[in-house]
């Protein structure tokens, strides 16, 4: 498949790659490569210009977008830059998937607060993200985009603005989550990650395109649990 | 079908600013108040016609030129004709005030030949011919007229001027419902990072539309009833004030069913805001993906 915005060249070209379900995977590349372009694709924020994606076992390209809200529940996303929502209070923005999907107060209460304690931010729930450092915004988006249990999770440079201990944290969510059948895609530079996570798959992007030299990432070997 | 209107205390903090803050309300304020005050004075319209032509629908008028001395002859004439319930003949003096108007004094002159004008009712199915046959066999002169061929022109204007008014209703309707599209894709563009977050964590259009569209009720709720409170204010004190304007915008001449029809009408303009405020929102979230 292939992207591009307007007129413009295409930003992801010949793209042709599986994701397995519940695999852990590591999205590298230069900046400008279609790190986040590809991202977008994936959580359904943008349509391929050519080609077609499938998640969830559906066709999804050129599905009509009445059908898209029941799939984008199904999948996590942190954004680089957060996308908290200013004027809501830090528990308001990770109950937001919750309430969403029509989940009531009782059964919204007690996640929030449970996912608000792992991140280390119990104490902040009432802040709204302008009074949060970028490390707790992060955090907060972290736990906004786990708190519905996703199938598929991805993440656009989740540790940028977390210390070390923190990212290591948030790693260990991303494995917990991995481990009961989330799929895992983050973009990432930082290599402490990645060597972090020897399991993980690679998916290198370059100008546009995916390295895949072995093939493995067009046709993934069966994975056993 | 109403839960939209009953949101949680989540859902309504999505969108943050307080209410009755932007200019919708007052745009629906003004709107309402200026659809009760044309809509009431169409109303009126309407009712003073209908009385009007139903007070004169039966009426007629016998009229005789110099017959101020076959004047008993006429009235008892009519009052034996079969079909005629009452004869009411107009006095002299009055005939002459009448005449005052144009001749001045001279009208009081004992020799001027004053013509003589007999009202009466007749019955449906009356025979107007047969009537006015007995009346010329006393006075020759004589001619009936029909009190409705000679309102007929000011009917047509009353009526003219009530569907000019039922047409401004409507205008200022549309004026409304343009008001609301524009607030409503203000709001959009205000909260355009919202929906955008909401859309992503897999947010419906239907519950997004819900959101701005409870906002929209309640703001043009409130400013169609202080639109509306107002103008009932000003229709009291123009009924009050000016008797020939409590004629012409509610009073007596207003029908009963007209004050239901003004009481519904700030239901009615708010129901027209929430509903293209549905629409509105809906048409510009399925431009996005």
């Amino acid at each position: 498949m292939g992207l591009r915005y307007g007129t413009g060249g295409e930003v992801l070209r010949d793209l042709d790659f599986r994701l397995t379900n519940g695999g852990f995977y590591f999205l590298t590349g230069p900046s400008g490569a279609g790190k986040t372009s590809l991202l977008k694709l994936l959580y359904l924020a943008q349509r391929p210009t050519r080609g077609r994606i499938r998640l969830f076992g559906e066709e999804l390209s050129e599905a009509p977008r009445e059908s898209l809200p029941p799939f984008r529940r199904r999948i996590g996303v942190v954004f680089q830059d957060f996308r908290l929502i200013r004027h809501l209070s830090a528990f308001d923005n990770v109950a937001l998937p919750l309430r969403v999907a029509g989940a009531t107060e009782e059964e919204v209460e007690g996640p929030v607060r449970e996912m608000l304690a792992w991140v280390g931010l119990a104490d902040r729930a009432s802040a709204r993200p302008p009074t949060l450092s970028g490390g707790e915004q992060q955090r907060v988006a972290i736990a906004r985009a786990v708190i519905n249990r996703p199938e598929l999770l991805v993440a656009d440079e989740p540790t940028g603005n977390v210390d070390a201990d923190m990212a290591k944290r948030l790693l260990h969510l991303f494995t917990a989550l991995n481990r009961l059948g989330t799929t895992v895609v983050v973009a990432t530079h930082d290599v402490g990650l990645i060597s972090a996570t020897p399991s993980a798959q690679m998916i290198r992007l370059e100008n546009g395109g995916v390295v895949d030299p072995t093939g493995l990432l067009r046709n993934p070997p069966p994975r056993h649990s | 079908m109403l839960d939209w209107l009953f949101s949680s205390a989540a859902d309504r903090r999505l969108l943050g600013t307080s209410r009755f803050r932007g200019p919708m309300p007052w745009v629906i304020a003004i709107m309402s108040f200026s659809i009760i005050i044309v809509a009431a004075t169409g109303l009126a319209l309407a009712g003073s016609a209908a009385s009007l032509s139903e007070a004169i629908a039966s009426r007629y008028s016998v009229e005789v030129a110099d017959g101020a001395q076959n004047l008993g002859a006429v009235v008892a004439t009519l009052e034996r004709s079969p079909g005629v319930a009452s004869v009411e003949p107009v006095p002299e003096s009055e005939m002459r005030r009448t005449l005052e108007r144009w001749l001045g004094p001279a009208a009081e002159a004992a020799d001027l030949p004053v013509p003589a004008l007999v009202n009466f009712d007749a019955r449906p199915g009356t025979d107007l011919g047969a009537v006015e046959k007995r009346v010329q066999a006393i006075a020759p002169a004589a001619r009936i007229s029909a009190h409705r061929d000679k309102v007929a022109p000011l009917l047509r204007s009353m009526r003219a001027l009530q569907w000019l008014a039922f047409g401004l209703v409507l205008l200022l309707g549309a004026a409304a419902a343009a008001a609301v599209v524009l607030a409503a894709r203000g709001a959009l563009d205000t909260h355009r990072f919202t929906i955008e977050v909401m859309h992503g964590i897999g947010a419906t259009d239907l519950q997004l539309t819900h959101l701005f569209q409870r906002k929209i009720a309640i703001d043009a709720l409130v400013g169609s009833l202080a639109g509306a409170a107002a103008g009932a204010i000003v229709l009291l004190l123009l009924a009050s004030g000016a008797s020939f304007l409590g004629e012409l915008t509610g009073g007596a001449a207003l029908p009963p069913w007209g004050l239901i029809v003004l009481l519904l009408l700030p239901l009615v303009l708010t129901g027209l805001a929430t509903w293209v405020a549905r629409m509105a929102v809906l048409a510009a979230l399925r431009e996005t993906l």
